[in-house]
């Protein structure tokens, strides 16, 4: 005889579930939340209770100069992956879809590598190649990084939604005359727009924030991560609160941006496929 | 149904791309453990293995990497055990705000991974929040050590990184699990707890040894929390490596290190593939 | 080598639109046409029918471009078809759940190939009013395809195929979505649309009552091969086959023994004008009837197995002497039963070819 759960048992075991859950909200949120706390407290980082409410951190971030430049490279690195990214992931998730050829498993398996690969491996790989070919690091080289890093990004996003898109609809558009050019941005592009600007998004966020890549192929300019870490060896700084603070902020920004286009585009994608490997 | 030069061309650029800077990285890589440094700190391209031997024959390498493993084991451990019951909860006995819930786990990934580490850094320290509240609540009177610079506050850090990262997959194979097969179950007299391990359990396999995977691959390979929260008894592997690349010079030793790091997440990564297609039943 | 194709258009009096010639299709080892010949007259009414596995709709894809023929050549109108891609052909396809792009409005859908033709801006509203008009979904243009019925989706998929004008009209398995009472009624329609549109027509479908009601011609495809090509009421009256005679409608094959102008099986005889040997013949079970001795017919006496009511006749199974077993249809009910006296004409007997198995 197995075990049979009473509708009481069965209350109890879902209430346990709630309680878990709210525990785990609270471990996933609790650093979240000192970072915001921390970012205005007279006191600096650390001490309970937080006290002397203050904007000072604040102030002296928008003074700091070497942060915004850093932020600038950020940005230019962060729009350069997305076209990368876009520019090669989009062709490689139609050719996954569609073309047949030698070592397209293998090919699959490459793209999508460096998104499950410690970031070291990445890193290390690309510093040796621009290093045997004389290349300068520079913003150019963690572009490039991040670029080849991300592409998988695109490629699962936009291979998911193909999947999606049932082929008699593009037969549908030859039938009816349309050239291969004029039935991809016609048919194929407009079914895609979605899963694009999702990747676009995802590729932006992840290169904003990647660091592991970056630390190998950074020349002179430093991109906002590795600008926090430097200031981090040299001490804590409420500073940093404030500048993860408004990181955390535009983050939410951009999620809520997603959520709106994604409610207008009813249910053609799903977000986050990046994180659910290839069928 | 596509001609040959659509395939060609939608198939040629991201191939060659992928061959330039992952294939041909990958295989200098490979190229460069065999190399060596000469005293003047050259690089010698002559061929040996004298890196693979310091490798296996180096007590300090064997037991980094022993520590690194461990310390990922247990993220993955922690990562999957925390997130499944709430994927579970998600999945099977949530309606209202199920959207809502979904977004809470996922909003944190969101979050810059520097800045959560750092943030565990001001909560974990000898004058961070933790410490400060335990003795405010008159918890303790002296600060815990223990907290920061300790494989403990790295397998926190990372935990709390990679718990969203294995929910992902776990909530979305308990998602793709027909909700038929729930009313089948219950038809045939199984109680809730029993289909939830003859039915649910096995059905979501395959997400959780996705997430698994994911979590102990990315956090074997970390080196940005340990250098910032583990100290000399949180060293992982990756930082002896950044060490043999930076101060020590020596990027023969540090490729036959990083190579064997590679190699070994391609094999977890073809293990974990076998495993869920082999818990895909279909 | 010498075309067909363009034989028969010099040629002139017999005007074939399509011809296929010893059309191959093979996916890897599997081989799903086998020598497919067939030429279709301009504006005619062709069905190609089949069971699911038949080939049929394979047949289907190589003549609107989406398959390549392993072997053989497509030609249309004097015109070699097979090498060019789908969208160089004057060919339109009705789609099987019709395709429409879910992210246009009927209108934009029916003006899709016209736009993507380059017609001026003009003449694409005429023309999709045109054929909106014709289909009588106007009203609907500017819905998406999501918010219209299933009969309405239909309609507009005709009308955004017949608005290029083809030359040729594949449908395939139009009406297959569509439920009993709404296909008969898309039917008639179709003929009608067909009749004036004055398009050749190529449907595909599994449903032989389909096949029958619509079609100038049927061909029957069976296994990748063609079984028969023949128009409705001769596919049915002297099927070639034991296979046509079987998918189309009711058949009783009759394994006969042929010896000097006689056919035999147990004791049932009747002039056969074939040669001596075995032999296998075809009798509908409409041409057997309770015996009224008509000069000339073949008389017999069997046992009422079972019978079955099929609202205006009834099918009856009946045991003869020899228990060769027979399907009769009754078109009185109750008439049949127990021992019984029946009869039928020798030539409503018919020949038919062995059909491989």
């Amino acid at each position: 005889m197995g075990l049979v759960m009473t509708q009481n048992d069965w209350n109890r075991g879902r209430i346990a579930l709630a309680v878990y859950a709210a525990l785990l909200f609270a471990f996933l949120y609790l650093p979240v939340l000192v970072l915001v706390v921390y970012s205005c407290n007279g006191q600096g980082v650390g001490g309970f209770p937080p006290h002397n409410f203050t904007l000072r951190w604040y102030s002296l971030l928008f003074q700091d100069d070497a942060i915004w430049r850093s932020v600038g490279n950020s940005i230019v690195v962060a729009l350069a992956s997305v076209l990368i990214g876009l520019a090669l992931g989009i062709p490689a998730a139609l050719a996954l879809d569609r073309a047949s050829f030698p070592g397209k498993r293998a090919f699959r398996r490459l793209v999508l590598l460096p998104l499950v690969l410690p970031g070291i491996i990445t890193g290390l790989s690309l510093l040796m190649l621009f290093r045997e070919a004389d290349v300068k690091l520079s913003l150019a080289t963690v572009i490039l990084g991040h670029g080849t890093a991300l592409i998988s990004v695109a490629t699962t996003e936009v291979y998911a939604s193909l999947q999606r898109l049932e082929r008699v609809q593009e037969e549908a558009s030859l039938d009816l005359g349309a050239n291969y050019w004029q039935t991809f941005w016609r048919i194929t592009f407009p079914h895609m727009r979605l899963s694009i600007i999702a990747a676009a998004l995802l590729i932006f966020t992840l290169s904003i924030d990647e660091i592991a890549v970056s630390f190998f192929l950074i020349g002179r300019e430093n991109t906002l991560p590795l600008e926090i870490w430097g200031r981090l060896r040299r001490g804590i700084t409420p500073e940093i609160n404030a500048i993860s603070t408004i990181i955390f902020v535009f983050s939410l920004l951009t999620i809520l941006a997603w959520y709106r286009l994604r409610i207008r585009g009813k249910g053609e994608t799903e977000p986050f496929q990046a994180a659910e490997p290839l069928p | 149904m596509f001609s040959r030069a659509y395939k060609t061309w939608v198939t040629l650029p991201p191939l060659v791309w992928v061959a330039a800077f992952l294939v041909l990285p990958y295989a200098l890589m490979f190229a460069y453990s065999f190399w060596s440094v000469s005293a003047a700190g050259s690089l010698r391209h002559t061929w040996n293995f004298a890196n693979y031997g310091q490798l296996l024959g180096r007590e300090v390498y064997r037991q980094t990497l022993l520590r690194s493993a461990w310390i990922a084991a247990r993220v993955m451990l922690f990562a999957v055990l925390l997130s499944y019951p709430l994927a579970y909860l998600l999945s099977f006995h949530t309606r209202k705000g199920k959207d809502l819930l979904y977004q809470l786990v996922i909003i944190p990934l969101w979050v810059s991974y520097l800045v959560r580490a750092y943030a565990w850094k001001t909560i974990l320290g000898t004058d961070g929040v933790l410490n400060t509240s335990l003795q405010y609540l008159h918890i303790t009177t002296h600060p815990l050590h223990f907290l920061l610079y300790s494989p403990f506050a790295v397998v926190l850090t990372l935990t709390h990184i990679y718990t969203p990262f294995a929910f992902l997959p776990v909530y979305a194979a308990m998602e793709h699990i027909p909700r038929n097969l729930i009313e089948a179950s219950h038809d045939l007299g199984a109680s809730a707890l029993q289909t939830f391990w003859r039915v649910i359990v096995p059905l979501s396999m395959p997400g959780v040894v996705a997430g698994a995977t994911f979590a102990f691959v990315l956090s074997f390979g970390d080196f940005l929390a340990p250098l910032l929260l583990g100290g000399p008894s949180g060293v992982m592997i990756s930082n002896i490596v950044v060490s043999l690349f930076g101060a020590a010079y020596n990027w023969p030793l540090g490729a036959a290190i990083s190579f064997c790091m590679l190699a070994l997440v391609i094999a977890l990564l073809w293990l974990s593939e076998r495993l869920e297609k082999r818990w895909a039943w279909s | 080598m010498q075309s067909d194709g363009q034989a028969l258009l010099a040629d002139g009096s017999a005007d074939p639109l399509l011809c296929l010639r010893q059309i191959t299709k093979n996916f890897g080892r599997h081989t799903v046409l086998r020598n497919i010949s067939l030429s279709v007259a301009s504006g005619e009414f062709l069905t190609i029918l089949g069971e699911s596995g038949s080939g049929k709709t394979t047949l289907l894809r190589i003549l609107a471009g989406f398959e390549q023929p392993s072997s053989g050549e497509v030609w249309m109108a004097g015109e070699r078809l097979d090498p060019l891609p789908p969208y160089q052909r004057k060919v339109n396809t009705v789609f099987q759940n019709y395709a429409l792009f879910p992210h246009l409005t009927v209108e934009e859908n029916v003006a899709y190939g016209p736009r993507v033709a380059g017609v001026s801006f003009d003449e694409v509203r005429t023309r999709v009013a045109d054929a909106l008009t014709k289909v009588r979904m106007l009203s609907f243009k500017s819905y998406r395809p999501a918010n219209i019925s299933g009969g309405q989706q239909q309609r507009v998929a005709l009308a955004r195929a017949l608005v290029n004008q083809p030359r040729l009209l594949l449908l395939d398995e139009p009406l297959s979505a569509l439920d009993a009472n709404l296909r008969r009624q898309m039917q008639v329609e179709l003929k009608a649309l067909q009749r004036e549109v004055g398009i050749t027509f190529i449907l595909v479908t599994h449903d032989q009552e389909e096949a029958m009601t619509m079609s100038d011609r049927i061909a029957l495809l069976r296994s990748g091969e063609l079984e028969q090509v023949a128009a409705p009421d001769e596919i049915y009256c002297r099927p070639a086959t034991s296979y046509t005679a079987q998918f189309i409608g009711h058949s009783n094959l009759l394994p006969a023994t042929v010896r000097q102008g006689m056919a035999r099986t147990g004791s049932l005889a009747w002039p056969a004008n074939v040669p001596d040997g075995s032999a296998l013949f075809s009798l509908r079970p409409e041409c057997i009837r309770a015996a009224i001795a008509t000069p000339g017919a073949v008389r017999f006496r069997a046992l009422v197995l079972d019978y079955a009511f099929h609202g205006a006749s009834e099918l009856v199974r009946i045991e003869t002497a020899e228990s060769l077993t027979l399907t009769v249809r009754c078109p009185q009910r109750g008439l049949l039963r127990g021992h019984v006296e029946l009869e039928f004409s020798p030539e409503d007997v018919v020949l038919v070819r062995e059909s491989a198995a």
